[in-house]
């Protein structure tokens, strides 16, 4: 009996004393709350995950980063319009408008103390189009493809020459992808098989970031601490970030609503909802721009290649009584490809309306005046949302005589199941980083096809506007060309749009600075606690 | 050249299981494949082209033949090396080994747990037939096997963490602000006992108490309704009636002759409920944040990550074999007629 004693004394004297001391931590560090983690620290590593793009952001700068800007709500975003140094002190175009050249800070450091050079930015540039699959393709899109385009000038200053005029260049540098990473750290630890050091970099942190990687347990947990010789922008409040993987959203909530976390994403809609509602947190829901969810018609295949076929489903899809059952108010109810916070957004273009006896018609037209039977197809993975708007689709649709098996996919095979681009009617979305409406459309319906244009439309008039709009410099002619392919793709309409998702976020009330990115990921550089 | 008879058997035994083992490994290396996912898509990320995941593939050496990736996967098996995970971006061998312990710590305590409550329990309830304690029992048995295991976990969250804020956060196996003991068995409740870390111990406990529980009373209802069944076909047999009549202490007749009789198939049904609830955790680390190896796999069944399911098949398998070797050993110990040689 005496040793249980002496324990459990040792246990209590030890706990108290503990406990000062941790609430001395807690002040100045921010516990946040993920469903899943990341699985790299390197945003150029074959399949690094979603999360694994924040873990990059958080460790690594970039050579350019976007100013901010206050929402309608009151809440703040970043400026997709305004372009601010990072790690570039300043930059100029040339004049013949085909290279920019970079000045970068002379006082910027890696986390190993070693100086910021242009040959570190060129090895990282380098490697982002060399190594293939997510990078290479990011880069591809603002016309930077091969190293010769990157030249180091002397230690600080580095220029980009260009293959094509490209108003996508500059934004595409200040995307998750173009980290600036310590390339003498990096080679050191890299092999013949492996010269781009993908093996280490997928463990360590070779950045010069706000953060510094303290601890990565893959699965569980992500610790960060703040860089205190970070100069590419004021230095960061918090001083410690503690990452925990849970993937339960209710317990999340719970651990939010009990104070044992600080902040956490990944919400079902209705948890945001509930959550916005009880008012005891922080709720902060901006609509993601350039994202649209919708219903996706395979314009190759019977029976949705008939246009009019198409237009009978666009006269009765209940959008509204979706947006309701599916998102609770968190998003925007959309009738127009066209994201609500990108430019050329237009509801007034949309001719459908809730008409069942002229989508009756239209079936009638095509041949289909008894309706017929198909599969509506949607992924498991964000089944919260789809589950409830492909039934009130189901249900709709029986109403002008098109039976549709609701076909449940996984996660897994969904991605083959898009390649495969069989599906006849399915529930998707695609979201673009850069915020042009059509960079959006050049994935979603141009005729090259990408992964993203689900329903293979093909339609070389289109194309050619999209491309146009790419090039064109003058605000008034832009505006005229975005106009026309949203309303071919309205009229050919091989996507229904249904709404538009919210980046959601809930956190403490003594928690500030909380702002949104177009990538999505928590920047932790503008948090503040009290 | 092995004189025990127990070493040899047991050296017997594990050479017996090797086909099993072997049958385990192409078994799941070809239902991995036959599964419809395709994870060079899944992982070529969210703005892939044909051609970025046409590289992924190749770079995972999923364009090759099925024989050709079968040969590569058992060389790197003989190696030890049993590739790495897609979702977790490490070796599967460091995920698993690094996971299992927290797996196998929980389910040993909720299984001791069990145990404790269930033994009793069935004992007393069989010893008084139709009493409060029998009707308790029943009760129990009842509620553990109709509760959903996930749902038992969640509202053992709600109220004693949510609502009475008795329970730490379902944070895992430490809270955000500790940090884990040296690992020597990497279990934690052992680890921090071995570091004389008090604190550290209590911090650990306290976490696994509700997911322990969770899986205790799951684990209850078959152990208690066993006890109770083979304790009343033993209280009925001769020998005890013997027992009782020559007039040995209530004690004795319990104990001595009815228990070690009865728990024979009580320690047969253990075997199988340990299996159960190792792959009860796969919920049970969901709800807890538990990082073991269920709910690795599960994330790896989710995104068609191969290896990692692979892995976790096989750990489980070899898990089982010795697990079954061990209950044989009980066996022996509990009942000098069961002979090891047979």
């Amino acid at each position: 009996m005496t040793t249980v004693a002496r324990v459990l004394t040792l246990i209590l004297a030890a706990s108290a004393l503990a406990a000062p001391a941790a609430a001395q931590g807690r002040a100045e560090t921010l516990v946040v709350l993920t469903e899943f983690g990341p699985n790299s620290m390197d945003i150029h590593g074959v399949g690094a995950n979603f999360r694994a793009y924040g873990a990059s952001w958080t460790l690594y700068d970039r050579l350019l980063s976007h100013g901010t800007k206050t929402l309608a709500d009151g809440s703040r975003s970043y400026d997709h319009n305004v372009l601010k140094p990072e790690l570039a002190e300043s930059w100029t175009m040339a004049p013949d408008g085909m290279s920019v050249t970079f000045k970068l800070r002379k006082d910027a450091k890696f986390h190993d103390g070693s100086p910021v050079t242009a040959r570190d930015v060129k090895w990282s540039f380098d490697r982002a189009v060399t190594v293939g699959g997510f990078p290479t393709f990011q880069m591809k899109a603002g016309s930077l493809e091969k190293p010769d385009q990157f030249v180091v000038v002397d230690d600080f200053t580095f220029r980009v020459t260009f293959l094509r005029k490209d108003k996508w260049t500059l934004p595409d540098l200040a995307v998750p992808v173009p980290v600036v990473i310590n390339s003498t750290l990096a080679r050191k630890n890299a092999t013949d098989k492996d010269p781009w050091a993908m093996e280490w970099l997928k463990n360590n942190d070779a950045g010069g970031g706000a953060y510094r990687l303290e601890s990565w347990k893959p699965g569980q947990e992500t610790i960060y601490v703040r860089f205190d010789d970070w100069k590419s922008g004021p230095l960061p409040k918090i001083k410690r970030v503690i990452v925990r993987e849970v993937p339960s959203a209710g317990n999340r909530r719970a651990l939010l609503e009990r104070g044992d976390a600080d902040v956490s994403v990944d919400f079902p809609p209705r948890d945001v909802a509930d959550m916005a509602k009880s008012g005891k947190l922080t709720v902060i829901g901006t609509p993601v721009e350039n994202a649209v969810i919708y219903v996706g018609m395979n314009a190759k295949n019977p029976p949705f290649n008939n246009v009019k076929v198409r237009q009978a489903v666009a006269h009765v899809v209940p959008r509204e009584k979706i947006f309701e059952a599916s998102m609770f108010g968190r998003g925007v109810v959309l009738n127009t490809p066209v994201a609500s916070n990108t430019p050329g957004h237009d509801p007034a273009l949309w001719p459908y309306k809730h008409d069942r006896a002229r989508a009756r018609a239209l079936l009638t037209e095509a041949g289909f005046p008894n309706g017929f039977e198909t599969t509506l197809s949607f992924d498991i993975g964000n089944t919260t949302v789809y589950e409830p708007a492909a039934v009130i689709l189901q249900e709709a649709l029986a109403g002008i005589g098109i039976k549709t098996t609701i076909n449940k996919i996984t996660p897994a095979n969904w991605r083959a199941a898009l390649l495969k681009k069989d599906l006849p009617i399915f529930i998707n979305q695609f979201g673009g980083w850069l915020n042009y409406p059509e960079y959006f459309f050049l994935w979603t319906y141009h005729g090259q096809n990408s992964l993203f244009n689900t329903s293979s439309y093909q339609n070389p008039e289109i194309d050619k506007l999209i491309e146009a709009a790419h090039q064109e410099s003058d605000p008034k002619k832009y505006a005229d060309l975005v106009r026309g392919f949203t309303r071919i793709a309205i009229a050919d309409v091989p996507k229904v749009p249904l709404m538009q998702p919210n980046a959601d976020v809930a956190m403490q009330k003594n928690v500030g600075g909380y702002q949104y990115w177009f990538h999505r990921q928590l920047d932790f550089r503008t948090l503040t606690k009290q | 050249m092995v004189r025990s008879p127990l070493l040899r058997m047991i050296g017997r035994r594990l050479l017996a299981a090797a086909p099993g083992l072997i049958g385990v490994v192409v078994v799941t290396f070809l239902l991995n494949r036959a599964l419809p996912g395709d994870p060079a898509a899944f992982f070529a990320g969210p703005a892939a082209t044909q051609q970025a995941i046409a590289e992924i593939r190749t770079k995972l050496g999923l364009d090759r033949s099925l024989p050709e990736q079968f040969a590569l996967y058992v060389r790197d098996l003989a190696r030890g090396d049993l590739g790495h995970s897609l979702t977790t971006g490490q070796p599967v061998t460091a995920d698993l080994l690094a996971r299992l312990p927290a797996s196998l710590e929980l389910t040993l305590c909720g299984l001791v747990l069990a145990v404790s409550v269930a033994l009793p329990l069935g004992i007393l309830a069989a010893t008084r037939p139709g009493s409060w304690i029998d009707h308790l029992a029943r009760l129990l048995t009842t509620a553990g096997v109709s509760l959903p295991i996930f749902f038992t976990g969640l509202v053992l969250v709600y109220v004693f963490y949510y609502l009475l804020g008795w329970a730490p956060a379902p944070l895992g196996r430490l809270d955000a602000f500790s940090t884990p003991p040296r690992p020597v068995t990497r279990m934690f409740l052992i680890d921090s006992v071995l570091a004389g870390d008090g604190a550290l111990f209590w911090a650990t406990a306290r976490q696994m108490i509700l997911p322990a529980v969770t899986l205790a009373l799951f684990a209850m209802a078959p152990i208690a309704r066993m006890t109770r069944a083979a304790m009343l076909g033993v209280l009925a047999s001769d020998f005890v009636r013997t027992a009782r009549a020559a007039g040995l202490s209530r004690h004795t007749v319990m104990v001595t002759y009815a228990l070690r009789n009865a728990l024979l198939p009580v320690i047969t049904l253990l075997g199988m409920v340990f299996s159960f609830l190792l792959g009860a955790n796969v919920v049970v680390e969901k709800v807890f944040a538990w990082p073991g190896i269920g709910s690795y796999a599960l994330e790896a069944l989710i995104a068609s990550d191969y290896a990692p399911v692979q892995g976790f098949v096989l750990a489980m398998a070899s898990l089982y074999v010795l697990l079954n070797l061990l209950i044989d050993v009980l066996y022996g110990v509990i009942d000098a007629r069961v002979r090891i040689e047979t």
